[in-house]
């Protein structure tokens, strides 16, 4: 039974944490809010005046910018329908009993351990390059030209790279959920007539959508910030057409040294974040509701 | 109390001690740039530590871009973890201007400052403050392959045009056998596909801004540029350009997949070295091209040392820095190594050396060094100091964004007129923010 009294103690025992925690999260974020109001370049000393909203004006009619957006969507949607429809695909496979199973599931896990640095050198100087990589002498070997992926399809190959990386993920939660699947279910529609398409779809797809939705919102937390795939392999470019927005913050602070037009672009970044997370966090409570 | 007294000499005996160890180990920090010539320095240190007791030297290593941003980042705030920083031509005008380097026109008699290239020394100087010492000094010129001009049937002038150059690009071509008649650079940068175009563009009589800072890339000049610099690439390039920086088009080069390569002369000892390049015998060198029009497209560029404003350690920052620019380390390299791998490009003793004149392209290097003028780059009149670069801290940011313009159409994804065009955008974009244009 706790009085008045022990709970106002309990309050202020264990307020020195929660001003700490509240610290620790509210300190850099008002710092990035209060630097995106000054003029504020590292390489120009002086006094660093506050300017409103020049800095998100610029940042938001960059020509990059629009490109950046729709780069991110691309980019996270794109690695989503790929994990997801393989992690499904996956799961019911690795699902089924068969020789050497452990095995085959620590290999099929074993990407998602890779550095994304490093997978990404794997990939571009191993696979995709046009002169030396694995794909280039495939194709040389069925006597066609080889494909330069990072100069003509950055985007697609960086999809590749994420989602090689991601499909692990979607397929140790898928596979869990389908192994919690009662059988004796499925064998029972199968007595009653039902193919293997209709207990796919009405039996199984019902069965993972909760952890599909789990899948989908962990994976976009991530997503939305992909960095080091895309600074090792294709710098942003060729263009802008591989920039997503945490690639042109990097730009904006670390190449330009523009720290005001950086933290504006962080903003931008926070707020776009929040939007998708509202969006998903409806889909997620009305799965969870149901 | 004699003991007392005792103990009270014997403690400040200890506390003097203490001092005198501290006053001697001063440990220098020192940011330097992953390339073939500051690791050699790392090698010789020895030589530095031997001759001043009591300094010792600690080396942060690190590829060009990191290296640039780490520094400039501290610089900028004062965090003081570098007593002696690797910074370019671009760097110290700039910097120096803002106060942020120290001055070294105090360094001693032997260091002979007069010996300094004219061309380079300008590079580091403001307002006759020498606020940089250079390392290793560079331009650019052709590298050919002699074998392959034969085989065509041609001859390579001293100085040639860059319509020979697209001739000769034409008659070395043999994408069967994989050798490509030029490589060039095509990776997105202001240090790597700009650093290139803006020389080559200055050589076609075009320039970044006119003298009201207004971006030029809407000029016939520019654009006959481009369209030279992509009919070249495509045609007679190696696939995959627009990712190929400088290390990859040496690699190229080196195991023959190219015909010619314009680039940075410390390139010379590189693909003239019999251990890494299978063509080392064939290697000839010439001028960077031009169109006629009395400039050529060649860069100039220094690798310099210099110390940052408000470090602790200045004196001994100073002697490193003396040290290592010195001719008695070129002639321990020159011992050590060999003269071909002995720093170029920064004294005109060195290229008095008789020994070193014996090295194939020596004369070349200083040649095309002497070509550069980073007051007056290109035809017509500047406002910037600087021969493929502009020395304002916008540069960087908008040279990277140009170059990633121009990279994409090297990648087939835009044609030169977009590319032109978004590159005046964007340009006229940062150019105003940053208060040039009005």
């Amino acid at each position: 039974m706790s009085t008045q009294h022990s709970r106002s103690a309990a309050r202020i025992m264990i307020s020195p944490s929660i001003i700490l925690l509240l610290g620790w999260m509210i300190i850099p974020l008002s710092l990035t809010l209060y630097f995106s109001f000054l003029r504020y370049n590292l390489l120009m000393p002086g006094d660093n005046p506050f300017v409103g909203f020049e800095n998100y004006s610029y940042f938001l009619t960059d020509p990059a910018f629009f490109s950046a957006l729709t780069n991110t969507l691309v980019l996270v949607g794109g690695v989503l329908l790929i994990t997801v429809i393989g992690g499904v695909l996956f799961a019911l496979l690795l699902d089924q009993p068969m020789w050497g199973q452990g095995i085959v599931r620590i290999l099929v896990i074993a990407p998602f351990f890779v550095m994304p640095t490093v997978s990404a050198l794997v990939w571009k100087n191993m696979f995709m390059n046009p002169v030396s990589g694995l794909f280039a002498f495939l194709a040389k070997g069925l006597g066609m030209e080889p494909f330069d992926f990072l100069a003509h399809a950055p985007l697609f190959s960086i999809i590749i790279i994420v989602a090689w990386q991601w499909l692990p993920f979607a397929t140790l939660i898928l596979l869990t959920a389908m192994q919690s699947l009662d059988s004796e279910r499925l064998e029972a529609a199968e007595m009653d007539g039902a193919g293997p398409f209709a207990r796919f779809f009405y039996m199984v797809v019902p069965h993972l959508s909760r952890s599909i939705t789990v899948v989908i919102l962990i994976q976009t937390i991530f997503l939305l910030s992909v960095f080091a795939e895309i600074l090792v392999t294709t710098n942003g470019g060729p263009g802008t057409s591989s920039t997503n927005l945490t690639y042109l913050v990097y730009a904006q602070s670390l190449l330009n040294f523009d720290v005001g037009g950086g933290s504006a672009g962080g903003v931008v970044a926070i707020i776009l974040a929040n939007i998708v997370a509202i969006f998903l966090m409806r889909m997620i409570g009305k799965n969870l509701d149901a | 109390m004699t003991i007392r007294l005792g103990a009270l000499m014997g403690a400040t005996a200890l506390c003097a001690a203490a001092t005198v160890v501290s006053a001697q180990d001063t440990t220098l920090t020192i940011a330097t740039v992953n390339n073939g010539d500051m690791i050699r320095m790392q090698g010789l240190t020895d030589d530095f530590t031997a001759k001043n007791p009591g300094i010792a030297v600690e080396w942060v290593t690190l590829e060009e871009n990191v290296l640039r941003q780490r520094v400039t980042t501290d610089v900028a705030t004062k965090g003081g973890q570098y007593d002696v920083m690797t910074i370019g031509t671009y760097e110290v005008p700039i910097w120096g201007k803002q106060g942020w380097l120290i001055s070294l026109n105090d360094l001693p008699a032997e260091y002979d400052v007069d010996d300094l290239l004219p061309a380079i020394r300008g590079g580091l100087t403001v307002d006759g403050e020498l606020y940089a010492s250079p390392f290793y000094g560079e331009s650019s010129m052709v590298m050919y392959r002699k074998d392959l001009m034969e085989k065509a049937g041609l001859e390579m002038p001293d100085a040639p045009t860059w319509d020979f150059i697209k001739e000769a690009a034409a008659a070395m071509t043999d994408k069967d056998g994989e050798i490509y008649g030029i490589c060039l650079r095509g990776k997105a940068g202001w240090g790597e596909n700009m650093a290139f175009l803006s020389a080559m563009a200055n050589s076609y009589g075009a320039r970044w801004f006119d003298e009201d800072w207004n971006p030029q890339f809407d000029g016939e000049a520019w654009n006959a540029t481009l369209t030279d610099y992509l009919d070249l690439m495509h045609n007679y390039g190696p696939p995959g350009s627009s990712s190929n920086g400088f290390n990859e088009n040496l690699s190229l080069f080196q195991t023959g997949k190219c015909g010619m390569w314009i680039d940075a002369t410390v390139a010379a000892s590189f693909v003239t070295n019999p251990t890494d390049s299978t063509v080392a015998e064939h290697v000839g060198f010439a001028l960077a091209p031009d169109k006629g029009l009395g400039k050529r497209g060649n860069w100039l560029w220094a690798w310099s040392l210099g110390i940052p404003a408000g470090t602790q350690k200045e004196e001994a920052a100073k002697k490193f820095v003396a040290w290592a620019t010195s001719k008695e380390y070129l002639a321990l390299v020159a011992e050590k190594e060999g003269w071909p791998n002995v720093p170029p490009g920064t004294r005109t003793s060195l290229y008095e050396n008789p020994e070193y004149q014996k090295v194939p392209f020596a004369a070349m290097t200083l040649e095309s060094i002497n070509a550069a003028d980073p007051n007056n780059p290109t035809v017509d009149p500047v406002p910037y100091t600087g021969v493929q670069f502009v020395a304002i801290p916008e540069f960087q940011g908008i040279g990277t964004a140009v170059g990633q313009q121009f990279s994409a159409a090297l990648a087939g994804q835009m044609s030169a007129e977009d590319a032109l065009a978004a590159a005046q955008k964007l340009a006229t974009r940062e150019m105003t923010r940053a208060g040039y244009i009005k």
